[in-house]
């Protein structure tokens, strides 16, 4: 396939998502002017503006209910875009807070579901490798710990070499130790691969440990937007970290 | 001294487990105490004429019965015909049935075509339709086939609609950001979701198409299980309607059986089955 026809079709793959387009090398993902309300109610997304970078590591913070699933899922072309424009990668993959493994298909089964290829064995035992779950590649979803089931969606999300990668709370029904292996794990592999990746979470540490910009969305819109300029790995104890945890905190109105 | 009483605490140890066991044997064969007492006493009431053997044939008689009645054929031949007819109303039953519950539910066209009228006519007792079908059809093998085929055509049209409904949309949406095609959606995940559904409304199938049979054999035929009983009360033989009723319990127990072994084999990914079956 030739360099222009591929073009052409990734620049269709973005037409199908968004009205504008955007020549920028600089940008993965952009947003602009994003509204998006359900029936008659108020805009739950109200003109909303985000760009992230290629590489880039976004966390998006936000109360309960602010719409940050429904920011994710426009993103990752399950809902419409109505009203506004997005431009995104044509690979993007997304992890859900649930693994949504099927669970009549086998590990790799499902890590490589909907790929082309004869050597999907093969490829879903690299990256299950790579999540540390070489080990189960054979086992039923339904026998899997949480942990591990996140793991596999994990590898399924990769496998397919995502240029945008979203997370919509994926560690949050994990118990602490294992989240904070899985946060471990996510920040090697977006290190090995470096794509742009929005991590939707409650959990503003989980937010700092990992991300290059935090963003809260309150009322519709992004209303801060705060560089994490630390070096890493992160630790817990560096006193920049704590006067970035309190501004995230105050922001979200917790005080402490 | 110390040998001894290791001597003893291993001698200890294995009577225990040989008596814990022999417990477990036991347990396996109260589940058959209570009918064989049954029959035990059933013969004893026969044998003293406490009970009339006119009106309830005795085990031992039964068993001779049978034997005879299939010594010269009659058995085996009427079983034969059942048989044919079940499967064949049965057969009709899982094409119509998985036919309409698939275009049914996976089309809304479908839905509104087929559901509301399949929802309208199973609540008529299809039994009620057996004159209908002996004006229409006569007195040949079509009324009965169709007969066991309209009544487990419900039991799977049902079952699998529900199941192929009820599949979970966030699986649905998870194909969609994979990418998957329609028809790839339906292959690898709303057909092995609505599987178990569809197994369950096959159990019940089977348990009507029996039901179906019976009825129809007994009200018009000239052969089959439910005919050699009802040929079988004009001559007061109540051994050979007995046989009839044990054949019937027999049937029903083994078709269970083979749709349970199905689940087992189709359904491994359920932690549930997967232990079921080792
Ligand atoms: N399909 C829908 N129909 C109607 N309202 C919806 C729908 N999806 C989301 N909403 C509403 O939009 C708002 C934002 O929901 P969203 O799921 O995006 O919140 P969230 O920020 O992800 O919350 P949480 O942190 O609890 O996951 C909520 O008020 C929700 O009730
Ligand atoms: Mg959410």
């Amino acid at each position: 396939m030739s360099a222009a026809l591929k073009r052409a079709q990734s620049e269709l793959a973005t037409a199908a998502v968004h009205a504008g387009s955007h020549e920028d090398g600089n940008v993965a993902v952009i947003v602009e002017g994003l509204t998006r309300r359900f029936g008659d109610g108020p805009a739950v997304l109200d003109r909303l503006d985000l760009a992230i970078a290629p590489g880039e590591f976004v966390a998006l913070l936000g109360h309960s209910g602010s719409g940050k699933s429904t920011l994710l899922r426009t993103l990752a072309g399950i809902d419409p875009v109505v009203e506004g424009a997005v431009s995104r990668p044509r690979e993007v993959s997304v992890v859900f807070q649930e693994h949504r493994l099927l669970p009549w298909k086998r590990v790799w089964e499902n890590v490589v579901l909907g790929q082309e290829g004869k050597d999907g064995r093969d490829r879903a035992a690299a990256i299950l490798e790579e999540v540390g779950l070489a080990h189960r590649i054979d086992a039923w979803p339904l026998t899997l710990s949480g942990g591990e089931a996140q793991r596999a969606a994990l590898a399924r999300a990769l496998v397919r070499e995502p240029g945008f990668l979203l997370l919509d709370e994926p560690f949050a029904a994990l118990d602490a130790l294992t989240r904070l292996k899985m946060q471990g794990l996510v920040g090697e592999l977006w290190k090995r691969r470096r794509c742009a990746v929005l991590l939707v979470t409650h959990d503003v540490d989980e937010a700092l440990l990992l991300a290059d910009r935090a963003v809260v969305l309150e009322r519709g819109r992004i209303r801060v937007d705060m560089p994490v300029a630390l070096g890493r790995p992160r630790k817990h104890v560096d006193p920049v970290f704590e006067d970035m945890r309190e501004t995230l905190l105050k922001s979200l109105g917790v005080s402490i | 001294m110390s040998e001894t009483l290791i001597s003893l605490a291993s001698r200890g140890r294995s009577q225990g487990a040989s008596g814990r066991i022999a417990l477990r044997e036991l347990g396996r064969f109260r589940r058959y105490l209570s009918p064989l007492l049954l029959v035990a006493v059933w013969q004893a009431a026969c044998a003293s004429g406490f009970v009339s053997t006119r009106l309830v044939a005795s085990p031992w008689q039964i068993a001779q019965t049978a034997a005879s009645l299939i010594a010269d054929g009659t058995l085996t031949s009427n079983l034969g015909v059942s048989l044919l007819r079940a499967g064949a109303g049965f057969g009709i039953a899982a094409v119509v049935g998985v036919t309409l519950a698939l275009f049914s539910g996976l089309s809304r066209v479908g839905e509104d075509l087929v559901d509301a009228p399949l929802q309208i006519m199973r609540t008529l007792p299809a039994l009620a339709l057996v004159p209908l079908f002996i004006l229409w059809f006569g007195i040949g093998e079509t009324p009965k086939v169709l007969l066991v085929a309209l009544g487990a055509t419900f039991p799977i049209y049902l079952n699998l609609h529900k199941g192929v409904r009820s599949i979970d949309p966030k699986l649905l949406e998870m194909t969609r950001t994979l990418g998957l095609s329609r028809l790839d959606t339906i292959r690898n995940v709303i057909l092995p979701g609505a599987l178990p559904d569809l197994l369950i409304g096959i159990r019940y199938a089977v348990g009507v198409s029996w039901l179906m049979l019976v009825v129809a054999e007994q009200v018009n035929a000239e052969s089959g299980i439910g005919h050699m009983m009802m040929d079988a009360e004009d001559f007061l033989r109540t051994d050979i309607i007995m046989v009839g009723l044990l054949v019937y319990g027999v049937l029903g127990l083994l078709s269970d059986q083979i749709v349970r072994f199905l689940e087992a084999k189709l359904l491994v990914w359920r932690p549930l089955a997967r232990g079921a079956a080792r």
